[in-house]
């Protein structure tokens, strides 16, 4: 700040302004104003083209099948059929499952922070969890790979098969080769883990301090204060957090490549391997020789886009609405 | 309820949260811990200087993912910066405008977009219409990925600039775009680069744009028009390769990239600290 205002005073002294190069600073504003509208332009155009471009490349695969490519089952590229059906299903379920392992988590950190922990944890434990966002995807991949998978396949899956007599259940019946729709949702849930956290804290936060007292005054507990002043008006702005996390676990790509197994099948066992959009298109993109496998492939990719708008659009508008008031 | 049951209730949701905390903060600890017991093992001087072995031997370095890493950032910030700068001081100036309000509307969508979404966008838009996959398409993808990223710090950060300091700027007749340039952006550039460096971070360990643009090569390559290597590109295919020795590689990989991850983040942080450290009053 001192420096820029030892810049403008050291200038001003010797800044005599002639007629014509009023007129050149005019021309300077207007040149200005049009450079910095088009770079703000650039980024709805920037939309506009990945949309188009890639609709156009999905063109010809749903023209061909129309919105049985979304129900269609068969992903089978030799024999030339493409149905999209397995990694919509394997998207949803690993997305599912990430989210309810992670909204808990994820809530009860927050709430840890924003309302419970001493003055001197929070800075250490928020910056733990927000390191976890900061972790490469195909760091977690490998992690997933190597640690994950492996603890998988001996004592948990055994653990819940046979020791909590789950293996009954169609969720987890059939063998565990450790690659599953499980591993792929235990390594999203904790990637999505310091999104939500991170959206959640900051409209916990954002509920005013009166809102607290009132309910303290009233003779309220702790967790009644909580559950009944805080979170009711900090609610949208959660579930906002957690479609922004739903929107992150449905276009997370390397680690869920590295551990779904990619098999395009639907299967109900936890256990068994699948797809996911995302991963379907990281696994087959650079191996797709033939023009319906590429169209089918970005039709996919068309897929995902619009899902994650939409999914993103209204996670922006419900923490919007609550935090607006805040700044 | 009575009263004791309700106070031992809240005690127990209490409690929960603190066992959420806990359980939350594990899997970094385990990841660091792995990364750390595995990847150090191997981390010798050899692996930054030396090319990778052949597919199955030991040893090895990754020099050219390094290096490849560094181009294809360098590439991505010559996108991302000038246009997110840019986007952001529009953002900021012209705060209330429809235009604006669209803008910033569409970078956080543009943020949420899954990378692989990028990813075969820029095959589709620089890939194939040009005949073969390039450091400077995958460069180019990173960088769409750093524009909304750096275009919302930059505004936040030069809302932060004091109003008097434009209007002192204006008074003496500075001429609009010159109080922007030389008076606001100057004034928030710390905040700024602290955005800039925050969004590197996050690029530099993206690989699934880079599975379709960038695509990896085995041999030293520093041509932008030719396919490059990347640190996560790498550390992927080791991963899941079949031998032991690409899997020491692989994990050695990884902690050079969260190393450089954490150093860049790092060093955005101290930036921030010098910004309101420096002013003083």
């Amino acid at each position: 700040m001192t420096e820029a205002a030892a810049h403008l005073s050291g200038n001003s002294a010797t800044d005599s302004r002639s007629a014509r190069s009023f007129v050149t600073s005019a021309r300077g504003d207007r040149v200005f104003d049009i450079l910095i509208t088009a770079f703000a332009a650039s980024i709805p155009v920037l939309l506009v083209i990945i949309a188009i471009s890639i609709g156009l490349a999905a063109w010809p695969a749903l023209s061909r099948s129309g919105l049985s490519f979304l129900t269609e089952s068969t992903w089978d590229v030799a024999a030339g059929k493409f149905g999209a059906a397995p990694a919509i299903y394997g998207t949803v379920v690993s997305s599912a499952l990430a989210l309810i392992i992670a909204t808990p988590l994820a809530l009860g950190v927050s709430i840890f922070l924003s309302e419970i922990a001493p003055k001197w944890l929070r800075q250490p434990v928020g910056f733990l969890v927000d390191l976890l966002a900061a972790i490469p995807s195909v760091v977690y991949g490998l992690w997933g790979i190597f640690v994950l998978i492996p603890l998988l396949r001996d004592p948990v899956g055994p653990f819940l098969r046979d020791t909590l007599k789950l293996g009954a259940t169609p969720l987890f019946s059939g063998p565990n080769y450790g690659y599953s729709m499980l591993a792929a949702g235990l390594i999203l849930a904790i990637m999505i883990l310091p999104f939500i956290s991170a959206v959640t804290r900051e409209v916990l936060l954002a509920v005013p301090q009166s809102q607290r007292d009132a309910a303290l005054a009233l003779g309220a507990t702790r967790w009644e204060m909580i559950r009944d002043a805080v979170i009711p008006y900090a609610r949208s702005g959660i579930i906002g957090g957690i479609i922004l996390g739903l929107g992150r676990a449905l276009g997370e790509t390397m680690a869920v490549t590295m551990l779904i197994g990619n098999r395009p099948e639907i299967a109900s066992s936890l256990f068994a391997p699948g797809y996911t959009m995302a991963s379907l298109i990281a696994n087959e993109f650079t191996e797709a020789t033939s023009d319906a496998h590429l169209s089918a492939l970005m039709a996919v990719g068309a897929v995902l886009f619009a899902v994650t708008l939409i999914v993103n659009a209204l996670a922006r508008w419900l923490v919007w609405r609550v935090t607006r008031g805040s700044r | 309820m009575s009263r004791r049951s309700r106070h031992a209730r809240s005690n127990v949701m209490m409690g929960m949260t603190y066992i959420a905390a806990i359980v939350a903060t594990l899997p970094l600890l385990f990841i660091i811990f792995h990364l750390l017991r595995q990847g150090a093992a191997y981390l010798r001087p050899g692996f930054f200087t030396d090319m990778p072995n052949p597919v199955g031997e030991t040893g090895g370095g990754m020099a050219n993912a390094i290096v490849g890493t560094l181009i294809l950032i360098g590439t991505a910030s010559l996108l991302g910066l000038p246009v997110g700068v840019g986007a952001g001081l529009y953002l900021a100036d012209k705060r209330g405008s429809l235009l604006a309000t669209v803008v910033r509307f569409l970078s956080d969508v543009l943020n949420g977009l899954p990378s692989i979404v990028l990813g075969i966008f820029a095959w589709e838009f620089l890939v194939r219409p040009f005949g073969g996959f390039s450091a400077l398409a995958g460069g180019m993808a990173l960088g769409a990925m750093m524009i909304p990223l750096v275009t919302r710090t930059t505004e936040e950060m030069i809302r932060l600039v004091p109003v008097s300091l434009r209007e002192a700027a204006l008074a003496l007749g500075y001429t609009r775009w010159r109080t922007s340039v030389s008076v606001v952006l100057r004034t928030a550039l710390p905040g700024i680069v602290t955005g800039a460096l925050l969004a590197l971070a996050r690029i530099a360990g993206e690989t699934a744009p880079l599975l379709f643009t960038a695509l990896g090569n085995q041999f030293w390559s520093t041509s932008l028009r030719e396919p490059i290597a990347a640190l996560p590109l790498q550390i992927f295919t080791y991963a899941i390769s079949p031998y032991e020795s690409a899997h020491a590689l692989a994990w050695a990989g990884a902690l050079v990239l969260i190393l450089i991850v954490l150093i860049i983040s790092l060093v955005a942080r101290y930036a921030t600290r010098g910004r309101y450290a420096g002013t003083g009053d």
